[in-house]
């Protein structure tokens, strides 16, 4: 049995520790195997990540070297959330007559993914057979990082990873908080949030951050978007006593927005809007409908423009309950898109999205599922036409992606648990999305919602010059 | 607000890396043409500012890379890549002879980067960068275990690298400045290298007894590494610099308890009173001190204390009768010790024994004594106490000139690297016969 020995004082030493004596036990009859006199004359296997610490949104090498040529391996990568939930993911190799494997440049010929995939290992991810249902990983404490752990193995593996030792093991770090990063709890003027604040002087361009339906406050995007230069405010808006009515939620936004704007190190009018899901309907909701504040740019990932008017967001919500088109599939999975089609003619049940002024990037996939995001997508742009705005908008569709289009590498959330009816009720979601292209949606979203913010936050040219 | 000041845009890439990885900056954004000063910042353990900067110009895109754009000055010239990490020197107004060592290993270097306008050559405490962002720079790969050793009376640390092994080994002897440093171990371990980081001057054993270690010290560490389960017994090599090469090589000739399966000298001489204690080498230093020079800055030059090389054989470690790889790694400027005569002497003796084959010499022109990890900054000369009972400070000159010397440790890194994974992870044994048994698979 493994001794895990010595004293490791820091945090990620103690997870490490928790993984090593867990997950990649070494039975004692192996470990005296591996010690025979075969072993001062073989070759050792050498496992390597490149870089070994990365922001999530960035790429890793993975390579193996002194194999025998033209050997199967499986490499492997193994997570523990959270919550507790392994995920993994593999994929099948065979080494080339040098005896190495380069995930980023051979092919992968089995496993969780296939094909040249450099990054597969973090996006084919998925939970480990036995698993609780309906997971979806999502990153809480951002102050440490997500702990990978990369293996190869012999052979061509499909199971049971947890009983084999492998050849060579690795762990890597992948955070969502680069370095100097600053995280500032907002709890003020009735709103609730956590601002992130890029390293240096500034002042930076600031982020209005917000998710959907689910509610809670997530921070990692948030911090991913101020590790890539812009001080982001993730707001906890959901679920609060304070959305009662319409009035007061524009005002909870706009409140929400101009304590970034406000900000010292923030500039005033370099301050954008992010928004997934329900959160990308409360972006288009405020560089509508707002009088108050005027974001520079908003990027909208799988939004809808429905608005009933004199609603509040719980209305909203509640509406979808016990909807008649709300549809399950074979696997009992919610399907909700259908709830919000077709999309309404009447302006008393959608927003003016002609009174936009500020440039617009929507994000969607094509198999969503949650909701008609392309439909509404279309329709958007034809009421922009008609106001002569249509060159604020940009439209980004991804066929075979779905609803919830993450930050690269994101394991592909297709179905997971989502809680309803004031907590009373879980189900099961359909997003949407085959993993693969799901997975390049992601990835190609990512760099292109930061060149639109480069160029609408960061460029010294006025964009308003254009118009 | 200055849309110029919200223009400039600065990453580098990656924020978090080891300490021996190149990194790459990138300045974004600004006009064309523009003139701005990239700057690197550091506050050592010690609490001394340390500093380095370079002038650039942005090309037609607005884009200054510091990778493939020249430095048109500061404390670097010309294409340097990692340049702002190597020229980094203690801010002005600093006492001298200063030199950057981390000791905590578990936490990382953090260095700033900032961009500011203009060609700026100093003062800038008091500029407003354009932009800045910080880098951690690291000893220790995720997953890396650090496990103090004290069995055996040992003072050690040993480092794991990430995984469940078994891993080959070596053991890591700094030189006569003595302490427990561990930064090399750490690395070397990060690049799956089990390491132990030994103290063999100022152990607890020493400090507590007054008297010095002796062989059967480095033999326990070694047998510590042999029997340690996540070790292969069968791969255990070892490392010196400076006086560290001196109980190499003894160890690696004269040991019946350690069967090295190679060695790396650093920076050393095969020059001692071979057959005697730690201690006797100690006295034949002392009693060639009066061979020690001082310059014109009152600097001490040790090179001479065992020169000229001696032919009395009992004087030198028998390099001809070594059985393992041997590469030795010199700088031509060093002026601590003569590396340079002594590594041409042991190729003499091995050549005559009909062993040189198992030697490989890198000499570098203009580098120093101090052949340190990459990119670490570059000190000509610093302050060092000796070892004993009345222990002396003062300025040692360890020699060198910054650019060559810095690039001599990023290819005398390489190269050792390249040494040990041949001999430490690669297949045949050489002298042995060659084998094409594969890894046992144990799936």
């Amino acid at each position: 049995m493994l001794r895990h020995a010595g004293c490791l004082s820091s945090a990620r030493g103690a997870l490490w520790s928790v993984y090593f004596k867990t997950l990649l036990r070494v039975p004692d009859h192996q470990t005296g195997r591996r010690r025979s006199s075969t072993m001062s004359r073989a070759a050792l296997p050498v496992l390597s990540v490149v870089p070994s610490r990365a922001l999530v949104d960035e790429a890793f090498r993975v390579a193996v070297q002194n194999l025998p040529p033209s050997s199967p391996v499986t490499l492997h990568s193994l997570h523990r959330s959270e919550d507790e939930d392994l995920w993994e993911a593999f994929g099948h190799y065979v080494s080339d007559s040098r005896g190495t494997v380069s995930v980023a440049e051979d092919f992968s010929f089995g496993g969780t993914y296939t094909g040249k995939e450099a990054m597969g290992l973090l996006w084919s991810m998925s939970p480990v057979p036995g698993s609780r249902k309906g997971l979806r990983l999502r990153k809480k404490n951002v102050c440490v990082p997500q702990l990978v752990n990369i293996s190869v193995y012999g052979g061509h593996v499909e199971e049971g990873f947890g009983e084999r030792v492998p050849l060579a093991s690795t762990l890597t770090e992948r955070w969502h908080m680069g370095p100097g990063v600053r995280r500032v709890e907002i709890r003020e003027k009735g709103v609730r949030g956590t601002l992130f604040i890029p390293p240096g002087p500034g002042p930076f361009p600031g982020m209005l951050d917000m998710w959907g339906g689910g509610g809670g406050l997530l921070e990692y995007r948030a911090a991913l978007l101020a590790s890539r230069g812009y001080a982001s405010l993730a707001l906890e808006y959901f679920g609060a006593d304070e959305l009662k009515t319409a009035d007061k939620e524009l005002n909870y936004f706009e409140t929400a927005f101009n304590i970034v704007s406000g900000h010292p190190q923030v500039i005033p009018d370099r301050v954008g809007i992010f928004g997934l899901s329900l959160g990308s309907l409360m972006a288009i909701y405020l560089a509508a409908e707002s009088s108050v504040i005027e974001p520079r740019c908003c990027v909208c990932v799988s939004g809808c423009h429905h608005y009933p008017r004199g609603k509040n967001l719980q209305a909203l919500i509640e509406n979808l309950f016990g909807n008649s088109k709300l549809r399950v599939d074979e696997h009992n999975r919610e399907i909700w898109r259908d709830m919000f089609l077709p999309i309404p003619e009447d302006l008393s049940e959608k927003l003016d999205v002609g009174r936009i002024n500020c440039p617009m990037l929507l994000v969607n996939g094509c198999d969503d599922q949650n909701g008609p995001t392309v439909e509404c997508a279309e329709d958007m742009a034809h009421m922009m036409r008609a106001a002569g705005k249509e060159h604020l908008l940009t439209r980004i569709e991804y066929p075979d992606a779905g609803h919830l289009i993450e930050p690269p590498y994101s394991p592909h959330a297709k179905a997971t648990k989502f809680i309803k009816n004031g907590r009373r009720e879980a189900v099961i979601v359909l997003w949407g999305g085959q993993t693969k292209p799901h997975a390049d949606a992601q990835e190609d979203s990512w760099s292109k919602i930061l060149a639109f913010l480069q160029e609408h936050l960061y460029s010294t040219q006025n964009p308003k010059a254009k118009m | 607000m200055d849309g110029k000041r919200c223009g400039a845009k600065l990453s580098v890439q990656p924020s978090r890396g080891l300490m021996d990885e190149k990194f790459t900056v990138l300045v974004q954004n600004v006009l064309p043409g523009f003139q701005l000063t990239v700057g690197a910042f550091h506050k050592c353990e010690g609490g001394y500012g340390w500093e380095a900067f370079a002038h650039y110009t942005a090309n037609a895109t607005g884009t200054v890379n510091v990778s493939e754009d020249p430095s048109l000055g500061g404390t670097y010239s010309g294409v340097e890549p990692m340049g702002l990490m190597w020229s980094l020197r203690p801010v002005p107004g600093s006492k001298s002879g200063l030199r950057m060592r981390k000791m905590d290993v578990q936490t990382p270097m953090v260095v700033m980067i900032s961009v500011y306008q203009g060609h700026l050559t100093g003062g800038f405490v008091d500029q407003l960068p354009l932009a800045g962002v910080a880098v951690e720079r690291w000893y220790m790969a995720p997953g890396v275990r650090r496990i103090p050793i004290t069995e055996g009376g040992l003072t050690a640390t040993l480092f794991l690298p990430s995984g469940p092994g078994p891993f080959p080994a070596l053991l890591d002897l700094w030189g006569g400045g003595g302490k427990l440093v561990e930064y090399r171990a750490a690395l070397l371990a990060s690049h799956g290298f089990a390491a132990l980081a030994l103290d063999y001057l100022t152990p607890q054993i020493t400090r507590e007894t007054g008297k010095m270690v002796d062989n059967d010290y480095f033999e326990t560490a070694y047998r510590v590494l042999e029997q340690h389960p996540q070790i292969i017994g069968s791969r255990i090599a070892m490392l010196g610099l400076s006086f560290g090469t001196s109980l190499t090589l003894r160890m690696a000739v004269y040991s019946q308890v350690m069967k090295l399966r190679c060695a790396v000298c650093i920076s050393g001489s095969h020059v001692q009173p071979i057959g005697g204690s730690l201690q006797q080498i100690m006295s034949y230093f002392k009693d060639n001190a009066g061979k020690a020079r001082v310059n014109e800055e009152e600097q001490v030059i040790w090179r001479d204390l065992l020169l000229p090389i001696p032919t009395d054989p009992s004087l030198k470690v028998d390099v001809g009768r070594l059985r393992c790889p041997l590469l030795v790694v010199v700088g031509e400027d060093d002026q601590n010790w003569p590396a340079d005569e002594s590594a041409m002497d042991m190729k003499a003796m091995m050549q005559r024994a009909g062993n040189d084959h198992l030697l490989t010499v890198l000499s570098y022109p203009n580098a120093g004594h101090l052949i340190e990890p990459p990119f670490t900054p570059f000190a000509r000369a610093s302050v060092f106490k000796t070892m004993g009972k009345a222990p002396q400070t003062f300025m040692a000159l360890w020699g060198g000139e910054v650019v060559a010397h810095s690039v001599a440790q990023e290819d005398a890194w390489r190269k050792t690297l390249s040494f040990l994974r041949q001999n430490l992870y690669g297949g045949s044994h050489p002298g042995a016969e060659t084998s094409s048994h594969l890894h046992p698979a144990s799936c």
